[in-house]
């Protein structure tokens, strides 16, 4: 044989040797056969081993919240894990308080179905469903801001608390091979059981903030998992301290139209601060303004945090969010009911605004946000 | 060539300790490095790359005589080599994410890494150039992985307690006054070299 040939066929060949015993060792290594996982000592599911606890059981159609998608950076996806699979890892560690590594809590993203599981979960997390839904419309609130209104299919409702979240299902496109999911607070009402609304603002390289700005349309068919959360209007007397930015305004969207529409928590009064930069970065303002002027017990505060050009005829606050929040709470905000502080939007913000509210004696226990990492 | 005539155990104690893999030929000193910050991971990486340059030795000494040499393709051993502590260390991450899955998370990013670790491919070319037998040849790599082992064990128990001490100047502090103590663990090691000589 030519001795050109020689050498490009020897390191072919090792090579081919080498990849075909990669092969087999993933066939026999990666399998690891049906296995049972038992929720709460009475249901029983039988499932394929080999992946993580978070996407198995929600191959099973029970989704633990996860606001990354299993990327194992936002610790949403606490759950009890009794069976004995190894100490906590790394990626679990910064997540976890000395409390819930003794309580065996574990991240459901991070822990591989390698045996017979026994967890426990949330009963609640029995009633988060899959819905499948058509987009009705897509609406340009800003330049980079968007109102996306989906119908659910097959006639069915979805039962939420105003200021829960879903989960949107973003399918593979273009570059993007796997299907990921992305947590976005509802601003549809309650009482509005057959759409759900999501404030999406395009963030540069976003997966799904991408896919939705870019590529989805009218009259497409989406997914959505849900409701989660925590984040909820508290029945007390305290007044509401609300402070968003940009697409944080979705959770607040849904409480002042649910309490506006039901006449829910009547002794609460409600002050909404709400941060933009310009003027091309607000919106819903005449409809906030209108809600405002015949609604007693509400307070809506617009604030830009650019000064405005004269012509522009900004008639709002101007000045950082944290800034106008605390001369408000200095000044004009009635302290006799006490508050209660609700926020969304950049972790960035959220902290800002928790140091100005304690420095106005609200106490962290009553401050009350979902941070979406 | 024939294989020098060494016997087993003094070929398996100059490698560990006389001509030290890292310390006499400083191959594979990033990871030696950056890894001895912390004893435990600086522990899993010594298992890792000691079970690496030991597999890879045996598999690289088989190739080398049953497959570079009878075709005349030694001008190709490098990359054949290469090739071949590719596929090892994949089977080993996929074996040890299997079966410990504690040190798979510990191990992380580095036991890809070790791939490119210039010790692997540095102990099998000196397998090469020596002309070692077999048993030789498993000797000398598993040698020098535990010396590899022994020396980022010795570090890392150095630097704990470095950490500890105030008195290094700001400027010297991390890899600074890590560089200077490997340079004195160097000499150490190095001066027992005349004892055992490993040709």
């Amino acid at each position: 044989m030519s001795p050109i040939l020689v050498g490009p066929l020897a390191v072919a060949g090792v090579s081919t040797v080498l990849a075909f015993i990669i092969a087999i060792l993933d066939k026999f290594l990666n399998n690891y056969g049906q296995l049972d996982i038992t929720i709460n000592g009475k249901k029983t599911l039988n499932v394929k081993g080999g992946s993580p606890l978070l996407s198995t059981l929600a191959a099973e159609g029970i989704f633990v919240p996860s606001a990354c998608g299993g990327r194992g950076s936002c610790g949403a996806c606490k759950c009890k894990v009794l069976t004995d699979v190894g100490p906590h890892l790394p990626t679990e560690m910064p997540y976890m308080t000395p409390k819930e590594i003794e309580d065996k809590i574990r991240l459901a993203c991070q822990v591989k179905v390698r045996k017979n599981l026994e967890i426990e979960l949330p009963e609640e997390l029995f009633s988060i469903k899959k819905f499948k839904a058509k987009v009705e419309s897509l609406k340009d609130l800003t330049y980079d801001i968007k109102e996306l209104y989906l119908a659910l299919e097959d006639k069915q409702e979805i039962e939420f608390q105003a200021g829960q979240y879903v989960q949107l299902v973003v399918p593979p496109y273009g570059d993007i091979v796997e299907s990921t999911q992305r947590a976005y607070s509802m601003s549809s009402r309650p009482s509005d059981k057959k759409h759900v609304e999501l404030l999406i603002r395009l963030v540069p390289g976003g997966i799904a903030t991408t896919w939705v700005h870019k590529h989805l349309k009218q009259g497409d068919t989406v997914e959505v998992v849900g409701p989660f959360g925590e984040f909820r209007i508290h029945n007390t007397q305290a007044t509401m301290i609300c402070v968003a930015g940009g697409s944080g305004m979705a959770p607040f969207k849904s409480m002042l139209n649910h309490m506006h529409e039901t006449g829910a928590f009547p002794e609460k009064e409600i002050w909404y601060f709400f941060g933009a930069r310009t003027q091309k970065d607000m919106f819903y303002l005449e409809e906030l303004r209108q809600l405002a002027s015949s609604w007693p017990r509400f307070h809506f505060v617009p604030a830009l945090s650019e000064q405005p050009t004269s012509e522009e005829g900004w008639t709002g606050e101007v000045g950082l969010i944290t800034d106008v929040l605390d001369r408000y709470l200095q000044g004009k905000v009635d302290k006799a009911k006490g508050f209660e502080g609700y926020l969304c939007g950049s972790p960035g913000m959220i902290n800002a605004c928790i140091n100005v509210m304690k420095k106005n004696a609200m106490t962290e226990d009553k401050i009350y946000f979902d941070k979406f990492a | 060539m024939n294989a020098p005539s060494v016997g087993l155990l003094p070929l398996f104690l100059a490698s560990i300790l006389t001509s030290n893999i890292l310390l006499a030929n400083f191959l594979g000193t990033c990871s030696f490095i950056s890894i001895s910050k912390d004893f435990k991971s600086s522990m899993g990486l010594g298992i890792a790359v000691t079970m690496v340059i030991g597999l890879c030795s045996a598999i690289c000494w088989a190739v080398l005589n049953y497959l570079i040499k009878p075709l005349g393709i030694e001008y190709l051993s490098f990359i054949i080599f290469i090739i071949v502590i590719a596929g090892v260390v994949q089977m080993l991450e996929m074996i040890i994410d299997r079966f410990s899955p504690s040190l798979y998370m510990a191990l992380g990013i580095f036991l890809p890494l070790i791939t490119v670790n210039c010790a692997v491919l540095g102990v099998i070319l000196f397998m090469q150039i020596r002309s070692y037998n077999f048993l030789q040849a498993v000797v000398f790599g598993f040698g020098s992985g535990a010396g590899w082992w022994l020396a980022i064990m010795l570090l890392a128990s150095i630097r704990t307690k470095l950490d500890k001490n105030t008195a290094i100047p700001a400027g010297l502090k991390g890899t600074g006054i890590t560089l200077v103590t490997i340079g004195f663990m160097a000499m150490a090691f190095i001066g027992f070299s005349g004892m055992i000589a490993v040709q």
